[in-house]
């Protein structure tokens, strides 16, 4: 190791020594080629066998400003932030006192030893590892670009020596992403040679954390949630995208596009099976869905917060003419432009009672990839079967970043639930057509698609107040029938989306709580630190809105239910309470809403504090 | 006079189309507008055209956004399925219905404060991209329904009813649509139904953006002098450029113009847009040279009126897609989902 941490050897503590179990943290200039790098790192892990979880923290930017990658190894699989980090890749001199800062005590920081840098840059209880990148890419290399590029795929070389990550995997890994590009192969295997030779010949390694071969990883898949949701909306039948780029969303109709040209494409013929239109701005956007959803083709857009501010005219427009649209919000920190690269939860109250006047719509909360590839499916049948908006709520924590998750299934003799839709020979047949009349008792009409019937069945749509025959009507009673049905259809909604889903702890327990979306691996781990600390906690994962009943006789079951969520307001809870007419104090919100994914220790630390305050507090009371 | 119910019986003698259809089987609701309004003459000129043209009303479908305007599409082809949407929306939402089945005829029908102000960005996005419609401006320079405030086509100096008079640059919806690329660019006057049912027509059998933009006099709020889109005005003003006939496909050719007379253009369709020169110097068929005469014209004073610009050789946005010939809304799993068997594939690859 460098002399620095020769010199300050005293003052070291015990390095940290774990095996498949520690952070690592790679601090990056935006635009540098990190990223490429940085996840052929992480999949090599994975490839041993060894869960991992990688998050990308960049900026609003493209080149030049400061961006991390950190990645959990984790064999126990828990896949959420830990918070801390045992390593530090220092990569970027523009944060080196805050990188420096955020390193567990006793653990250790990469950097670039080229240029000598003074004692006080450095901490005396972190085991510091020093690399000449720079020079050994200056040695190697002629062409600028080449050797900031290969000074990455150099740490890695490094890395895998001192955390004994495989060569193999990573060799195996870079021919597959270099296949056909045998020159790029080479030049790649070179660097990552070099940065291995140069620990090899001189410095001490293994460090204490280490990677050792496992099985924990087993059929699962590793992808980010907005490839899995575009898939989603291929496999869920969506002819038609539009949309308007905006972070954290665009990959998703990106990968659409990818998808649809692979697989969406009439080998015949040659010609698409779908159109993808990138449109103005979001109005325009939802806009085309409205539109299409009206002739009976299934769309989807996909968007953030401020197009979902923008969309909002449009979303009132289908809920009232009772129109099937799909939206994917990858929600981001908000309010206004807001955090644009850092994930929030923070559009539930916004899209649930999205619009003017009097409404309520369908959310669908995915909490990870699988689950965004079976929702945005989902919620193209379900805006079928409902007619009206339904929205898919991610966060750029489940959008963006690759997910260790299972495999995306489909059955091959599932139908698409099309509703329904009275063709020409119900109406041949004599069958009563009233567009906006409730005549299953569920609060779902009969629709027709433009041109079925020469006379019969065609109809206006209005956003304005009509009978159930679809006249324009501005009397009472038509107005409340129309406003009482869509809230009976809201009813009907409850038990056709997602149920929620219990976990009960191994003994009885007095306190419960309730999460959704990406919360979710941070507080599976969560309940586990808590057990340890001999603190039960039921919990209950919300899937959608409307709610179903399970979810108050949760919380009539437990003492106090703490809502974790990703929102400075508690939005769910809010939610909760408006829905069910609950007492606030019977649920207590747990608030993470920094722009950093949530962790398990935040969660831990805030509801075991909560717990044993409430329990001294009752105990006390008992004992008046 | 919407308190009159409309009498289902047709009278025997009314002429019949190829469908055996009256005129009367392309009416609508009766128009809750005022007497002496426009945008009847307008709904009535698309009746015409529907009917001449033998389409299937039920084949059409009719989208506006929100006002005067877009109220009339309740007013005709009450067979066809009609959207009303949001306000300056109209052009989104029909570019999105024309996707999902694009065997259907589609018209969307605006006015000059959907289209040319709160809507001028959609309006501006539908004709960039092709989409094939006929897109009609009922234009009459003002809000009717919140009677009489000013829309963006409003000339500059042009007075209000109250006597407020326009500072603002009108916004040119043709010279807009010529520069944006519309296919099929015409200019009418509700009040000249002769010119206007053939340019309608036209419009319909073209394949791409066909514009329509269409003077429209506001009895209640802009028919007084100072006004430069009232009945008055616009009959002293009204330059047209051309006469159109509209042939349908396979129809024999009944009289022969001699050359420089006329100009003929044939559709994808097959039908002949056969046009008699006006002013012997405009062809039509030169998009630089309308966009020219049209700003030349104008400058002073002018209404140009007639068929502005075709390009017969038109693509649509199906085109620019590649598009399958089947519609969307028609295509079930067995179309559209890959199958189990690519999604293991895939997921190998997310290994």
């Amino acid at each position: 190791m460098a002399t620095v941490q020769e010199e300050t050897a005293a003052a070291v503590p015990v390095p940290l020594s774990a095996v498949n179990d520690f952070v690592i943290k790679f601090a990056n200039v935006n635009g540098s080629g990190s990223a490429s790098a940085n996840e052929l790192f992480a999949k090599s892990i994975l490839r041993m066998g060894v869960p991992v979880s990688p998050r990308n923290i960049f900026p609003s930017n493209i080149q030049g400003l400061p961006t991390w990658y950190e990645v959990r190894v984790n064999e126990r699989g828990w896949l959420g932030r830990r918070g801390g980090v045992d390593l530090m890749v220092a990569m970027n001199p523009q944060t080196w006192d805050a990188d420096l800062a955020e390193i567990e005590p006793g653990g250790y920081l990469f950097y670039d030893s080229t240029k000598p840098l003074p004692r006080s840059k450095f901490r005396s209880d972190v085991h510091v590892i020093g690399v000449p990148l720079t020079q050994l890419c200056s040695e190697h290399y002629t062409v600028a670009r080449e050797r900031q590029l290969f000074k990455n795929i150099m740490y890695i070389g490094a890395l895998s020596v001192l955390l004994e990550v495989e060569p193999d995997a990573i060799e195996k890994l870079l021919a597959e992403q270099y296949r056909g590009k045998e020159k790029l192969l080479d030049a790649n295997r070179q660097a990552f040679q070099l940065g291995r030779r140069y620990v090899l010949d001189n410095l001490p390694h293994p460090i204490g954390l280490r990677v050792r071969r496992a099985d924990n990883v087993g059929e699962r898949i590793f992808v980010d949630g907005n490839t899995a949701a575009a898939l989603g909306c291929v496999y869920g039948g969506a002819t038609v995208c539009a949309w308007y780029p905006i972070t954290p969303s665009s990959s998703l109709a990106e990968a659409f596009q990818k998808y649809c040209m692979k697989y969406r494409v009439d080998p015949a013929s040659g010609a698409n099976r779908f159109a993808i239109v990138q449109a103005e701005d979001e109005i325009a956007s939802i806009g085309m869905v409205v539109g299409a959803g009206w002739n009976g083709a299934r769309a989807f857009t996909t968007t953030s917060g401020p197009g979902i501010s923008l969309m909002n005219e449009f979303i009132g427009l289908a809920y009232f003419a009772e129109i099937p649209v799909t939206i994917i919000d990858v929600q981001r920190g908000g309010p206004s432009t807001g955090m644009p690269t850092r994930t929030q939860q923070s559009d539930v109250l916004a899209c649930a009672y999205a619009s003017h006047g009097d409404t309520k719509h369908v959310l669908l909360l995915p909490q990870d990839p699988t689950e965004c590839f079976e929702f945005a499916a989902a919620a193209l049948d379900l805006a079928d079967r409902l007619q009206t908006p339904v929205f898919v709520l991610t966060d750029l924590d489940i959008g963006m970043n690759q997910r260790l998750c299972e495999p995306l299934a489909w059955d091959d003799a599932r139908v698409y639930d099309r509703g329904k839709v009275m063709t020409a020979e119900e109406l041949d047949a004599g069958k009563e057509f009233g567009r906006y009349k409730d005549v299953d008792g569920d609060g779902i009409p009969y629709r027709t698609y433009p041109g079925t019937h020469p006379t019969k069945g065609a109809y206006f749509t209005r956003g304005t107040s009509r009978d159930p025959y679809a006249r324009y009507s501005e009397r009472g009673p038509d107005y409340v029938y129309n406003m009482e049905r869509l809230l009976h259809k809201f009813d009907t909604a409850r038990s056709l989306v997602p149920a929620p889903l219990p976990r009960s702890a191994a003994k009885p327990a007095r306190f419960g709580a309730i999460y959704y979306g990406s919360t979710s691996p941070a507080m599976a781990e969560a309940i586990a630190l808590l057990e340890q600390d001999g603190l039960q906690l039921d919990t209950l994962r919300v899937r959608a809105f409307p709610f179903a009943e399970s979810v108050r006789a949760f919380i009539d079951a437990h003492d106090a239910v703490y809502v974790v969520e990703q929102n400075r307001d508690a939005q769910l809870r809010s939610l909760l309470i408006n829905e069910f007419d609950l007492d606030p104090a019977r649920v207590p919100a747990v608030l993470h809403y920094d722009g950093t994914p949530i962790t398990a220790r935040f969660i831990a630390r805030a509801i075991g504090e909560r717990v044993r305050t409430a329990a001294a507090q009752t105990s006390h009371a008992g004992a008046c | 006079m919407t308190f009159v119910a409309k009498p289902k019986l047709h009278h025997p003698t009314l002429p019949q189309n190829a469908l055996c259809y009256t005129r009367r089987d392309y009416e609508g609701k009766i128009s809750t507008l005022c007497a002496g309004c426009g945008h009847d003459s307008i709904s009535a000129a698309i009746i015409q055209a529907c009917w001449e043209l033998s389409l299937e009303p039920h084949r059409l479908a009719k989208l506006s956004g929100i006002g005067c305007s877009s109220k009339t599409p309740d007013y005709f082809l009450g067979q066809s399925h009609g959207f009303n949407t949001v306000h300056g929306r109209m052009p989104s939402v029909l570019t999105g219905a024309n996707l999902a089945n694009r065997e259907l005829i589609y018209l969307g029908v605006s006015g000059d404060g959907d289209s040319a102000s709160i809507g001028i960005g959609q309006f501006v996005h539908a004709i960039r991209r092709g989409v094939n419609m006929t897109y009609i401006v009922e234009n009459n320079g003002v809000y009717g329904l919140t009677k009489g405030q000013f829309s963006a086509t409003a000339d500059q100096g042009s007075t209000s009813k109250r006597g407020v008079v326009n500072a603002d640059s009108p916004i040119d919806l043709i010279g807009l649509a010529l520069q944006l690329g519309a296919t099929y660019v015409g200019r009418s006057f509700s009040g000249d139904k002769a010119q206007l049912v053939p340019l309608i027509k036209g419009a319909i059998a073209h394949r791409g953006a066909a514009f329509l933009d269409v003077i429209s006099p506001c009895v209640a709020f802009n028919n007084h002098a100072g006004s430069t889109k009232s009945y008055e005005y616009v009959r002293a003003h009204n330059d047209a450029v051309n006469r159109l006939d509209v042939i349908p496909a396979r129809a024999e050719i009944a009289v022969d113009y001699s050359a420089g007379e006329t100009v003929e253009v044939e559709q994808h369709d097959g039908s002949r847009l056969r046009l008699h020169k006006i002013d012997a110097d405009y062809d039509p068929r030169d998009r630089i040279a309308a966009m020219n005469y049209v700003q030349q014209h104008q400058a002073r004073g002018e209404v140009v009126t007639g068929l502005l610009y075709v390009d017969a050789e038109a693509e649509d946005l199906h085109a620019h897609l590649n598009t399958v010939t089947a519609p969307f809304n028609r295509l079930e799993a067995a179309e559209l989902s890959p199958g189990a068997a690519v999604l293991a594939k895939i997921n190998a690859g997310f290994r």
